[in-house]
């Protein structure tokens, strides 16, 4: 719009500030919209300088991140076998244990997650009892590891040893990998932290009975294809994060001839079917690390300002840029919403889990506005789901135009948090969540709503300024 | 009882603030109440009032501060001062208006050409920054904007040829709406940029007011002509106007600008086409470019203007019988101790060119707009001597509104000045129009009537002159306004140049 032409045009107008001169366009009848302005960044005045210390590059940037989300787009996950981890998980030994978030030591960790390692170490045999486990977990003799640097994501704990079978995830456009553990269903549970024998018993089964008739049957079926699940999914009501209703049962209707056509016997496809059709959150891990293998093909995306992991170890939150293999971490926030009857809100452990990659991935609580069905679930009205899955699109970079929502007139959901955006609009990403018990093995005590930490946030800015600053001199 | 509260993530825009404390302190019937966002100044501020406590600390930016000081203790005063404080906001929002809280955002909804930034000056920058990312054309009332984003900005809008009228600009006429502060006059040929708000008030409304209409009123900013900024947008103006069909005739309003910044105005008006005004206030050039008139004076640049589009002015200095008369009876009124002028003035502008015209009338007139430092009055809040007073410095607006926007402010002065045995004529300007107060005429005149009385009760006689700057089709109306003036016994003047003049012969014998 050229000087030249703005004495040509009426003049229409944004007013920025004070409200005081809307009677003064009304009067002369100019059209305006009056924002509804709140400091940028939230009034602080270092996250701002930084912002505009950003402005020379803001062409680079924003070509950047239009290019971590093309490649977050193009990813084609699909599911093609169940494998132990130690078989196809890089750098896995029979010693490591991966788990959710960003690295932490065995110490500092949450109830939930001690307990799930502790049932993992008596599961590989490694410790007959909870002592023995605790002292090898504290001897040194243990790697414990992220899992996300290892391609891999887990649910709450998230913890994944040498011998547990993983769905595994490869991307036919990017060709890489990704891995999650199989869900084992709701209550007592390893990801909650649970580790009596009936756990450790159904870990077994899942390792001799459930996954070889798995593995087969999708390598009779050539691949599933996990992106069109999820895109069915949201078409009914799932947001495949908390709601994993329609996904799980379109999964076992995609798996179901095959698994019928593996040589094992009736009794253990009997088996292996009621599994799946029991547990309406089994998608999840199928979800969870199609987001993953897609957020990781714009690993290494230069100039991007993209969110391509944002997850959290019970104790802290951590994210991670595309364009740096740092993590930024904060203490974790404490997720707000409903409690199973029971428990109180001081039972719950802070926000833990790798499952907030949906929402990295722009789903889960990114897609709630979709899914009216789990407001209720997370304490909300469906009004305000709305309005989140609307305002998402505030902090991304991009949107998947695969991935719609028909409550809202088929809007793409929002895709590639920008942590420029989220700072300057003082807008955090939305997650939809589980909440664990503080203690090992109670279990899930309520679901509710959670941001990450604002400082994760500061922290990347900071160090991306940094970084690029580097780079040009 | 002093008490305070800290409301988190709460903002409100200081306009609402503080154009609400005034009415809810009376409402409640308190000592004092501030009410302020969470920044450190802010927070000085409440501390220079004496009503700070630690628990305000703890408060960012986003958050509202709230301090009060009760003669009788208000058991749930915040939710009583929170209750007013949002039934004034709701209803400022219009019906069906949508929620829109970026510049992006709400570009997606309407195609806008302009963004009017008010954001405290902190923000300000990074606000027209986005409108200029999204080529929309900047206007910037806010201050307090850092010289170096400013250069920023207007090389960034130069870049993309787009205008930044401000920081600090107050006024501005685009296809024959105004901005923030301007008046309603007609269309026509005349275009205008001016580094002044009440200047280009000034002289748009005396164009008006002889038939003569306008094309364009841009606002540079009262820092343009710095030899930092140097002059970018003025420069950026002029080209505009040369270039557009509609406009004829130029006119450049400034202070004196830094001698770089003056060269390279003169370098650039070598080349325009169009014969141009240039109004350098208070500066006596001895130049001569072709095509170019310079004058010094408000009411000179509008009648060299309207001269140039063949309109030909009555001399808007002469007095005629019944002014003469109107001067000769209030002279004879006043007592001997009576001989200095007190101009209490809203614009800026207008008080430097009473300045400039009162230095060769009286003797020794001091101002807190002058930039000579023996003209400076040593402390604008206390009088003494010939003063011309701009009520619009910050050291008077300090958390309050501008006294444009609340002449009541005035008030208190001018019977201060009315106690004072030396005052024998008070000086005072009225702005109509957009962003001006409803009437800032009738609630003056109170004032007056009271100063009046003051003088009255030692036998002093006070000659008031006053000036309206603002045309027929001003919402305050200029008949009207005029009208409450003269019944109140106030010398009405045709123009702030005009008013200078009856101020300095109405001291002339006694001086």
């Amino acid at each position: 719009m050229s000087t030249k032409n703005l004495f040509k045009e009426d003049i229409k107008i944004i007013n920025i500030g004070s409200p005081s001169f809307k009677q003064d366009y009304e009067k002369q009848e100019v059209p305006y919209i009056h924002l509804d302005w709140a400091p940028p960044a939230q009034g602080n005045l270092m996250v701002l300088h930084q912002l505009n210390e950003l402005r020379p590059y803001q062409k680079q940037i924003e070509e950047a991140n239009i290019k971590a989300v093309e490649k977050i787009k193009s990813s084609e996950g699909r599911l093609i076998a169940v494998k132990q981890a130690f078989d196809v998980i890089p750098n896995m030994s029979k010693h490591t244990i991966l788990h959710a978030g960003p690295p932490i030591e065995f110490k500092k960790m949450a109830g939930p997650m001690k307990g799930a390692i502790i049932g993992a170490l008596i599961y590989e045999g490694l410790a007959k009892n909870e002592k023995e486990a605790i002292k090898l977990a504290e001897s040194g003799a243990i790697e414990f590891d992220s899992a996300h640097h290892h391609d891999a994501v887990g649910p709450m704990a998230g913890i994944i040893s040498a011998s547990m079978p993983v769905h595994v995830i490869y991307d036919i456009v990017n060709r890489n990998y990704s891995y999650c553990t199989i869900n084992e269903g709701l209550g007592k549970v390893l990801r909650y932290g649970a580790n009596s024998e009936e756990v450790i018993n159904r870990l077994k089964w899942i390792e001799k009975t459930f996954a070889p008739v798995l593995n087969e049957a999708l390598l009779l079926s050539g691949g599933i294809d996990i992106k069109s699940l999820i895109t069915q999914a949201l078409h009914m009501g799932d947001e495949c994060h908390n709601r994993n209703k329609a996904s799980s049962a379109l999964f076992l209707r995609d798996i179901a001839p095959f698994i019928l056509r593996t040589k094992f016997s009736d009794q253990e496809k009997k088996e292996v079917f009621e599994f799946i059709q029991k547990n309406e959150h089994y998608f999840l891990n199928l979800s969870m690390p199609y987001c993953k293998v897609a957020l990781d093909a714009a690993k290494g995306v230069k100039d991007s300002t993209v969110v391509i992991a944002m997850a959290r170890n019970g104790v802290d939150f951590g994210i991670r840029l595309a364009s740096s293999d740092r993590w930024y971490k904060a203490p974790a926030n404490y997720v707000k919403g409903l409690m199973f009857p029971g428990f109180t809100e001081e039972d719950a452990a802070p926000d833990i889990g790798d499952s907030a990659i949906t929402e990295t991935f722009g789903i889960g609580g990114f897609a709630m506005g979709g899914a009216p069905a789990i407001v209720q679930f997370v304490g909300g009205v469906v009004e305000q789901a709305f309005d989140y899955s609307k305002k998402m699109h505030d902090i991304t970079a991009g949107k998947h135009q695969v991935f719609t929502l028909p409550t809202l007139d088929f809007m793409p959901t929002a895709l590639g948090i920008d942590i420029m955006k989220v700072l300057e609009t003082g807008t955090l990403p939305i997650i939809n969540t589980g909440m664990a018990h503080k203690e090992a093995g109670v279990g899930q005590v309520g679901a509710g709503l959670v941001n990450p930490p604002l400082a994760c946030f500061e922290q990347a800015l900071t160090d991306f300024v940094k970084q690029i600053k580097e780079d040009r001199t | 009882m002093k008490d305070a509260k800290v409301l988190k993530n709460s903002y409100y825009d200081s306009v609402t603030l503080m154009s609400t404390t005034v009415q809810i302190k009376k409402d409640l019937g308190l000592n004092d109440l501030v009410m302020f966002m969470g920044t450190d100044m802010n927070k000085d501020m409440i501390k220079s009032v004496g009503l700070y406590h630690e628990s305000l600390d703890e408060a960012k930016p986003n958050d509202l501060m709230l301090a009060i000081d009760m003669q009788e203790t208000i058991e749930n005063w915040v939710d009583e001062v929170i209750q007013r404080l949002n039934s004034k906001k709701k209803t400022d929002t219009v019906k069906g208006e949508q929620k829109l809280t970026s510049i992006h955002q709400a570009k997606d909804v309407l195609d806008a050409n302009i963004a009017v930034i008010s954001v405290p000056g902190i923000y300000a920058a990074h606000e027209a920054f986005k409108a200029l990312d999204d080529n929309m054309h900047v206007m910037m009332f806010s201050d307090n904007v850092s010289v170096e984003d400013e250069i920023k900005l207007k090389d960034y809008a130069i870049q993309k040829d787009l205008l930044v009228m401000g920081p600090d600009c107050g006024t501005a006429i685009i296809n024959g709406k105004g901005l923030c502060f301007a008046n309603q006059v007609k269309r026509g040929s005349i275009g205008l940029v001016a580094a002044s708000g009440t200047g280009l008030q000034e002289v748009t409304v005396i164009i008006d007011r002889f038939g003569g209409g306008i094309t364009q009123a841009i606002g540079v900013g009262g820092r343009d002509l710095s030899e930092a900024v140097g002059g970018k947008m003025m420069l950026k103006g002029l080209d505009a106007l040369d270039e557009d069909e509609d406009t004829k005739v130029i006119v450049l309003i400034s202070k004196p600008p830094h001698q770089t910044v003056l060269d390279k105005i003169k370098e650039r008006l070598m080349h325009v086409t169009k014969p141009v005004v240039l109004c350098l206030l208070d500066a006596h050039l001895d130049e001569k470019i072709d095509q170019v008139t310079f004058v010094s004076t408000l009411t000179d640049a509008a009648i060299e203007s309207l001269k140039l589009i063949g309109i030909k002015t009555p001399d808007l200095l002469a007095f005629d019988d019944q002014l003469k008369d109107q001067i000769k009876k209030n002279k004879q009124r006043f007592m001997p101790s009576q001989t200095k002028i007190k101009g209490l003035f809203c614009g800026g502008t207008l008080t430097a060119e009473t300045l400039s015209i009162l230095r060769p009338l009286v003797k020794k007139v001091t101002s807190n707009v002058a930039k000579k430092t023996d003209e400076k009055m040593k402390d604008p809040r206390i009088s003494d001597g010939h003063n011309l007073v701009d009520l619009g410095d910050d050291i008077f607006t300090q958390g309050k509104p501008h006294p444009m926007i609340e002449p009541t402010i005035r008030i208190d002065r001018i019977l201060q000045e009315a106690k004072n045995p030396e005052t024998a004529v008070i000086l005072l300007d009225f702005e109509l129009g957009l962003g001006s107060h409803e009437d800032p005429v009738g609630i003056t005149l109170s004032g007056i009537e009271d100063a009046k009385k003051i003088a009255a009760k030692e036998n002093r006689a006070l000659a008031f002159v006053g000036y309206v700057c603002g045309t027929e089709q001003d919402a305050q109306g200029l008949r009207k306004s005029e009208n409450l003036l003269k019944n109140a016994g106030v010398i009405v003047a045709k123009t702030n140049a005009q008013a200078a003049v009856i101020a300095a012969s109405l001291v002339s014998e006694v001086k």
